[in-house]
């Protein structure tokens, strides 16, 4: 009984020390010599595996860094300038920096504004609808609604509004990787130069049609009048296809664009309230009106003065 | 009686439903304003020839097709054209049309609109294929693909036999059915037509057996026709697919990515053998065609001979008007055709049937989970696996959609019926289908 015990230990460690033996050797003569920076370079980026470099995951991005003699096609939009740099430092490249980006929804169609013309109940993807018809309304550019672009966002930048029926992103958490301009069937979603305080100003429609035609579908469509083009002063908004463009590059955030458009389809975004917004019958607005009147009155008199002074200031 | 067939693998076997079986085709006055897609076939879209204000006459030349895989579009109605704007048609968007408001009726002369029967075939081989590229004509049975493309027997591929589809298996459609009760003598000139212009010597009419009076009808028109036999099917759905009819009526397979002709096989319709019949020996481009109404609450299901570009709510209200519970409009039959969302969509070349769901039956139950009953892979007249494939639809893993033969599908829609779980399987595998085809034209071009 004794024997077998000893003979089975025996003869499997034997075959254990051979195996490590033999393990070894393969080992030294199959080694990969890998660039040690490849690990160094994987390091420094957020592991989001998310892809939008263009790269399946962090660590071929990893490889394609090490790899380039520059850095000029190789962004890593999660972590941004900061990354790159850490990056061009271990590399002893050059660092490209990027301005950031931040992902819009040029949809405004909800239920109050785009009347719902039937009722979808197909499978739950807007890749599916999309190569079916319209949609809910008749609007053939608009959001579908179904989340496609949700389902695609891995950083919890992009919920659905129960409310409005249409997609809305938490400026915060998007990271600009690009995954849900890819997954839209409609192209509604752009990722745009994010401004100081998230500041936002774009033209909410990407319907082609002429003005009438797009009107008949939705409140809120841009019919290409053409008018915020005429009132932009830095050249920054271009039409075409009946639509107004605002390249974000060149805006300058002024807002004269909004307040000229007759559908309200261009959104300013995480901007002061305005003057004339004031005057509406809002209680909060109300206070501030209120206590600039208390101000004006002080000045004895120089109400107009003063009111012009503060817009200023806001603007 | 001859033997029975049917094809082996799958299929389905829903409630027939065909309402209107017993009516005779109604001849549909035109009036009013017709719109005329001019994309009513599977290829590039035929290139508008008029212009706005533009006076025509029935069966002149609307839009030009624009290559070989395309089809030319004439016009149904006389009268002016109103505009060529985008309009909505069945594809669910807004289509470029001819819009023409009617006047009259008026005919091109070199049109033969006698109802006497030509038997003789005096075109040449030649001339019945120009004549069949002249007058438009599609695939009537619901695809759309232009029939001279089929017709003409790419080199080192022999046809040897001709297939007429008259199966009509979806539910509810009665159009073929009496096209073959009513047309019989110009189906068989059509088909002597046909027969030419493939050069072969056989043909075989499909019929299922749930069409006893058809069979008959044409069985005792053909007793006389050298080579034309009636071949009765087992009811089956989808026993009209191309491939499925093939195995049924030959035994042969066609190879998966292959075409009909790769086993000596051509299938023609029908509706577009008696089309041919008309532009062949008529002279007449196809401008009309049968179109069942129907619906359980419909106060009479009808089947109707209309013009291409009439409005489907002029067809319901002949047919006694919307009824109340309608549900759900569905162009074509309940399981392959497709809902639409308003009524002021024309009747196309592809249209066979219009088909109004009352409320109670119309809506989609909500999904649940599978459950592993492999029902879809047993229906599925391909072979495939319909639950593998809806869920690689879900996880986009289309290279692996495409390596399980998902192109092979041809959306028959049995595996969504017979789902216990009412899984939306067939959504998503067009969703593959449509991926998977701009994949393979990509690695086309590459290849270019």
């Amino acid at each position: 009984m004794s024997d077998i015990v000893l003979y089975t230990v025996l003869t499997l460690t034997l075959l254990g020390a051979l195996s490590a033996v033999i393990l070894y050797f393969v080992a030294r003569k199959f080694h990969v010599e890998e660039d040690p920076r490849i690990d160094q370079v994987e390091e420094v980026l957020p592991h989001a595996n998310c892809g939008g470099c263009g790269y399946p995951g962090c660590r071929p991005f990893a490889e394609a860094c090490v790899k380039a003699d520059s850095l000029d096609d190789l962004y890593c939009p999660v972590g941004g300038n900061d990354v790159m740099a850490k990056v061009a430092e271990i590399l002893g490249l050059e660092a490209v920096t990027a301005e950031p980006r931040v992902a819009v929804i040029r949809c405004q169609g909800s239920f109050e504004h785009r009347p719902r013309t039937s009722r979808y109940e197909g499978a739950e993807s807007c890749a599916v609808a999309h190569a079916l018809y319209t949609g809910d309304t008749d609007c053939p550019y608009g959001c579908l609604g179904l989340g496609d672009c949700v389902r695609a966002c891995d950083f919890e930048a992009l919920f659905m509004d129960e409310k409005t029926g249409l997609p809305y992103v938490i400026d915060e958490n998007c990271v600009a990787c690009g995954a849900c301009v890819e997954a839209c069937p409609r192209d509604i979603i752009e990722l745009r130069k994010r401004n100081k305080k998230d500041r936002k100003i774009y033209v909410a429609c990407i319907n082609e049609e002429k003005g009438g035609v797009a009107r008949q579908y939705c409140d809120v469509a841009c019919i290409g009048c053409s008018k915020c083009f005429q009132v932009c002063e830095f050249d920054a908004i271009t039409m075409g296809n009946n639509l107004a463009f605002i390249d974000s590059d060149a805006c300058k955030l002024c807002r004269k664009c909004v307040v000229v458009c007759p559908t309200h389809s261009i959104l300013e975004i995480n901007f002061p309230p305005r003057k004339e917004r004031k005057k509406d019958d809002q209680p909060a607005a109300k206070k501030v009106t209120a206590a600039k009147e208390k101000k004006a009155i002080g000045k004895n008199g120089e109400t107009q003065e003063g009111e012009r002074s503060e817009e200023k200031k806001e603007g | 009686m001859q033997k029975i067939k049917t094809f082996p693998k799958g299929g389905v076997h829903p409630p027939e439903h065909k309402l209107s079986a017993g009516r005779p085709i109604e001849v549909l006055p035109p009036g009013g304003r017709v719109v005329v897609p001019v994309v009513q076939h599977i290829g590039a879209p035929a290139e508008p020839v008029v212009q706005r204000g533009d006076e025509v006459k029935v069966g002149q030349l609307l839009a030009k097709s624009s290559g070989y895989v395309s089809a030319n579009v004439h016009s149904p109605v006389s009268g002016k054209v109103f505009r060529i704007d985008k309009r909505f048609d069945a594809s669910g968007y807004k289509r470029t049309s001819v819009i023409i408001d009617v006047e009259g009726d008026d005919w091109l002369p070199e049109i033969d609109r006698s109802e006497t029967l030509v038997r003789e075939i005096t075109a040449a081989r030649e001339e019945i294929l120009a004549r069949i590229q002249e007058a438009g004509i599609v695939g009537m049975g619901g695809a759309t693909f232009p029939s001279h493309v089929k017709l003409n027997v790419p080199r080192g591929k022999k046809a040897e036999l001709l297939i007429i589809n008259g199966v009509e298996c979806e539910p509810y459609l009665t159009a073929d059915h009496r096209l073959m009760l009513e047309r019989g003598e110009e189906l068989l000139v059509g088909t002597r037509i046909l027969m030419k212009a493939l050069g072969v010597d056989r043909a075989v009419i499909g019929i299922e057996n749930n069409k006893p009076d058809a069979i008959e009808h044409l069985s005792r028109l053909t007793a006389a026709e050298e080579g034309i036999t009636v071949q009765p099917l087992k009811v089956k759905y989808p026993q009209g697919g191309e491939k499925q009819l093939i195995k049924a009526v030959t035994g042969r397979e066609v190879p998966s990515g292959g075409l009909p002709i790769d086993v000596g096989v051509v299938v023609h319709n029908v509706g577009t053998t008696v089309a041919a019949y008309e532009a062949v020996q008529k002279n007449k481009p196809l401008i009309e065609r049968v179109v069942t109404v129907t619906g359980k609450s419909l106060a009479k299901p009808s089947n109707f001979l209309v013009r291409i570009g009439t409005p489907i709510s002029a067809l319901v209200d002949a047919a006694g008007g919307l009824p109340d519970d309608t549900g759900k409009v569905v162009l074509g039959g309940p399981m392959m055709g497709k809902a639409v969302a308003r009524l002021d969509i024309p009747v196309t070349k592809g249209i066979s049937g219009v088909l109004l769901i009352p409320d109670a039956e119309a809506h989609r139950r909500p999904y649940q989970a599978c459950i592993r009953c492999a029902r879809c892979v047993s229906v599925c007249p391909m072979g495939l696996e319909p639950y593998l494939l809806m869920d690689l639809g879900v996880h986009e893993r289309f290279e692996r959609a495409r390596d399980e033969r998902v192109m092979d599908c041809i959306e028959c829609g049995s595996c969504s019926y017979i789902c216990p779980a009412d899984r939306p399987l067939l959504d998503y595998i067009r969703l593959d289908k449509l991926r998977v085809g701009e994949m393979i034209r990509k690695a086309k071009q590459a290849v270019k």
